[in-house]
């Protein structure tokens, strides 16, 4: 590692290195949210000039509050922060921005029909009389993309941006209003294995040019890679600073969750039954006329977890979207436990005992304002166990559905009865998994079962859908994660550019390497490799 | 029906499809840029019928153009400042506050319109000041164009000229990429320190004036004097110009020349004795089937490239 020219004048003169520059130091902040949930109990945050310092935590703990605080979106109810040793109120981003703090939201904030560098100098445009030079913009775009090695071209719409560069851009547009802190809110959740070394890469770069990253992860792999120290924050309250070399994963995860977390993912070996999902030669295109799927194939036979790996935005939203009936397909076919899908509503599918665990929990997955019995029972308003014939509603058999989903499927909340909007990442998922897995499905269509949620509820969702497994369903598993594809699965397709290009069958020997090379289209199986999933008997 | 075809490419005809134009594309203009920025203003229809009639009691009192510009332009604003102070200051509903605007407007005109001159109906006992005609030198030689394009309100050119300015304002300004931004991805904005409710208040403003000009020309040129109710839902359908037209300026102008020509059709058959609320229906009739005619094309037209497409991937497979 570079050191900072600071810190080396420093050794020079014969200090203590140990003793390194505080960057930033949030002292004693408490955070009471008007409803009264307590975000923050008086955490202290201290961050080093020209380090890469993790803040990891489970989801609700609490980092993103803190970081909203510091970023000047929110206030806190108490506590004072200090930026380069002065006392400094941050009221507003605005202010954040002058203290020279920047953030890659986790959600891109980006505006998708304007231009990178329109997006880059939103708010500080170079001016010709009432104009806005553009020439000057594209200018300067070019500049310090290429002084920081993150390239990017000025004059593309950062719609037909990929995520990668869409990051890009975001962390750029924050050196360029002069950031010397960077905050990256989960940075690698949305990125491919490669994007994240080449994101390591600029990180490891901004460091030993002086940046301070604030790293929030909860990739404890990730963390201990590359990162410097790490806070952990549990339930609001600080479990201490450590330095990465001197702490082990597991040491991390017990700090976070206050318990041993079985990392691996254990399962036994049961004999798959009779086909229950059967695609055929199915092809997708989309609005422009693309082909997202092109004429795959594939069985999911009962009693087996498929796992599809894949970087994301190869074919894998659309092929979910055909499966589950919210979105078109234009040839070949889809069977469903025997049925043919063809021109059948959604809760006609659903009607042949199919879940859906959707990738995008909080805009399909939840009704946010409503309460969380009655998220779980929103799918069952034909059912006379809850609905009288007439349409009204059986308030106290709901009621008692909504405390034993909340029971069965471990939702931490208040009640049964607060909005499930209120409740953290993991507990939403839960609740999504509550409803789609009580209905007792036969086929299961998990996309993204565990993003953006914490290592305890991570390993629920994990042993609920192996446990639905061994029952004798069947499970399409759609995921990013590579531990999580590795070891859910039985066998695993790889999609890449809509075609299915690797089928293993035993995903218990697979190697992250290799299908790291399936899916990067380094390498690909033959026909016949492949059509080993159909599990047709052949003459 | 000949005679009807014949007076539809008249002179006549398409220079009263203009100056029918002006209303709609004024107020339009200003919808655009309250669509952009992410406010949907519904109380263009309150704003325009109010300067309307202050148009007209600024230049009666005032005793010049001048005072009647003035005055309602200044009504324009401060009631843009009513609707953006509640809507984007005090968050209440956008439907509700446009509601209320029109809804003021419709008895607050009536009431000072009695206040001033003791009638209820119309104005026409203060002396009006309107917008001068302008003849444009050369263009107005030329035969049978120069009876089309010269000699309009001065308002009209100003409606056009306008279009490029809202072009120039969107397009090139830093204001207009802000208000874009803003309409766009809130969020995003926000974050790099642009004031989402500053920027929606400027365009709200901005927009007022523009919606003004529209109020204004109706008793200030279309006719010399404000008569109740006069605005007759111009303002809902530069609403739906500004929709039709994609929220761009140059759509939205097009869109407003296309309601325009069905209100100007409905002068022309009101003379052929077809019974005159018959008539009138006819460019509201237009305004719905030229939306469902947008949606249907555009549905149809995207199933079609897909069909497309589709055939052409087959062909290149095999």
């Amino acid at each position: 590692m570079h050191l900072p020219c600071f810190i080396q004048k420093i050794r020079a003169g014969g200090v203590n290195v140990n003793q390194a520059v505080e960057a930033l130091r949030m002292e004693n902040i408490t955070k009471v949210y008007p409803n009264g949930v307590i975000a923050n109990k008086s955490v202290t945050f201290v961050v080093n000039q020209g380090e890469i310092h993790a803040l990891s935590g489970e989801n609700g703990a609490g980092k993103s509050t803190l970081m909203k605080i510091l970023f000047g979106e929110e206030q806190p109810t108490s506590g004072t922060i200090f930026a380069n040793g002065q006392k400094v109120n941050i009221s507003s981003p605005t202010e954040a921005i002058r203290l020279g703090i920047g953030m890659v939201h986790q959600h891109f904030m980006l505006v998708p029909s304007l231009t990178v560098a329109e997006n880059m100098m939103l708010g500080i445009e170079p001016r010709k009389g009432l104009k806005i030079d553009r020439k000057r913009a594209e200018k300067e775009v070019r500049e310090i993309s290429h002084k920081y090695n993150l390239p990017i071209e000025p004059n593309e719409r950062v719609e037909d941006l990929t995520v990668g560069q869409k990051q890009k851009v975001e962390i750029l547009k924050a050196l360029l209003r002069g950031a010397k802190i960077l905050i990256l809110d989960e940075p690698t959740a949305v990125l491919t294995p490669q994007e994240t070394r080449e994101l390591f890469a600029e990180l490891k770069t901004l460091r030993s040019n002086g940046y301070t990253i604030i790293f929030i992860s909860h990739k404890l792999n990730e963390v201990k890679e590359f990162c410097d120290r790490i806070t952990i924050i549990r339930r609001g309250q600080t479990m201490g600073v450590y330095p990465l070399s001197d702490i082990s994963e597991q040491e991390i995860s017990k700090l976070m969750v206050g318990r041993d977390v079985i990392l691996k993912i254990s399962k036994n070996k049961i004999l798959p039954g009779a086909p229950a999902i059967k695609v055929r030669n199915l092809k997708i295109l989309e609005e422009s006329g693309r082909v997202r799927i092109n004429n795959i194939s594939f069985t999911v036979r009962e009693g087996e977890i498929l796992g599809v790996a894949g970087v994301e935005g190869n074919g894998q939203a659309q092929l979910v979207k055909a499966l589950t009936g919210l979105g078109p397909y234009h040839s070949g076919s889809i069977e469903l436990c025997g049925t043919d899908i063809r021109k059948k509503s959604v809760s006609d599918i659903r009607k042949l005992s199919v879940a859906h665990i959707p990738e995008d929990r909080m805009t399909i997955g939840i009704a946010p304002r409503l309460s969380v019995t009655e998220n779980t029972v929103i799918d069952k308003t034909d059912n006379i166990r809850f609905f009288t014939r007439l349409g009204l509603s059986k308030s106290s058999e709901i009621r008692e559905y909504g405390k034993k989903m909340v029971r069965d499927y471990h939702i931490l909340c208040k009640t049964p009865d607060v909005s499930v909007e209120s409740l953290s990442g993991g507990n939403i998922q839960k609740t999504v998994l509550a409803r789609e897995l009580s209905g007792g499905p036969k086929v299961i269509i998990a996309d993204q079962p565990t993003r953006g949620v914490d290592v305890g509820a991570t390993e629920f969702i994990r042993r609920q859908l192996i446990a639905m497994r061994d029952a004798g369903n069947s499970i399409f598993l759609i995921t990013s994660d590579l531990n999580e594809v590795l070891g859910l699965s039985d066998g695993i397709i790889v999609l890449f550019e809509g075609e299915i290009t690797a089928y293993l069958p035993d995903a218990s020997n697979v190697t992250e390497e290799e299908l790291g090379q399936y899916m990067l289209g380094i390498k690909r199986q033959s026909p016949e490799q492949i059509s080993e999933v159909l599990h047709e008997q052949k003459d | 029906m000949s005679g009807l075809v014949g007076y539809i490419f008249s002179s006549d005809f398409l220079y009263m499809w203009i100056r029918v134009a002006t209303p709609l594309i004024l107020p339009a203009l200003g919808a655009v840029i309250c669509n952009r920025s992410g406010v949907v203003h519904l109380g263009l229809e309150g704003i325009m019928l109010t300067a309307a009639l202050f148009g007209v009691l600024g230049g009666a009192l005032g005793g010049s153009l001048f005072w009647g510009i003035a005055a309602g332009i200044l009504i324009s604003l401060l009631l843009s400042v009513l609707f953006a102070y509640f809507h984007l200051s005090l968050r209440a509903n956008n439907v509700l506050c446009g509601t209320a605007i029109n809804t003021i407007a419709g008895g607050f005109t009536v009431f000072v319109l009695e206040l001033i001159t003791g009638e209820k109906g119309t104005s026409s006992s203060l002396r009006s000041f309107s917008f001068p005609n302008v003849n444009i030198p050369l263009v107005e030689d030329i035969p049978v164009l120069g009876d089309v394009l010269s000699g309009h309100n001065l308002l009209t050119y100003i409606a056009i000229l306008m279009v490029f300015a809202v072009v120039f304002l969107l397009y090139k300004t830093p204001l207009g990429l802000r208000m874009r931004a803003v309409g766009e991805n809130p969020n995003a904005a926000s974050s790099v320190g642009v004031n989402v409710t500053k920027m929606r208040f400027t365009a709200v403003l901005i927009s007022g004036v523009l919606i003004g000009l529209g109020g204004m020309y109706l008793s200030m040129g279309y006719l010399n004097m404000f008569t109740r109710d006069m605005t007759a839902g111009r303002g809902f359908i530069a609403l739906a110009a500004a929709a039709m037209g994609q929220s761009t300026p140059v759509g939205a102008f097009l869109s407003a020349m296309v309601f325009a020509f069905f209100d100007g059709l409905s002068n022309i058959l009101q003379l052929l004795r077809i019974p005159a609320e018959f008539v009138q229906m006819l460019p509201y009739i237009a305004t719905i089937a030229g939306l469902t005619l947008y949606s249907i094309q555009r549905i149809y037209r995207f199933k079609r490239k897909n069909r497309l497409r589709v055939i052409e991937a087959e062909k290149s497979r095999q």
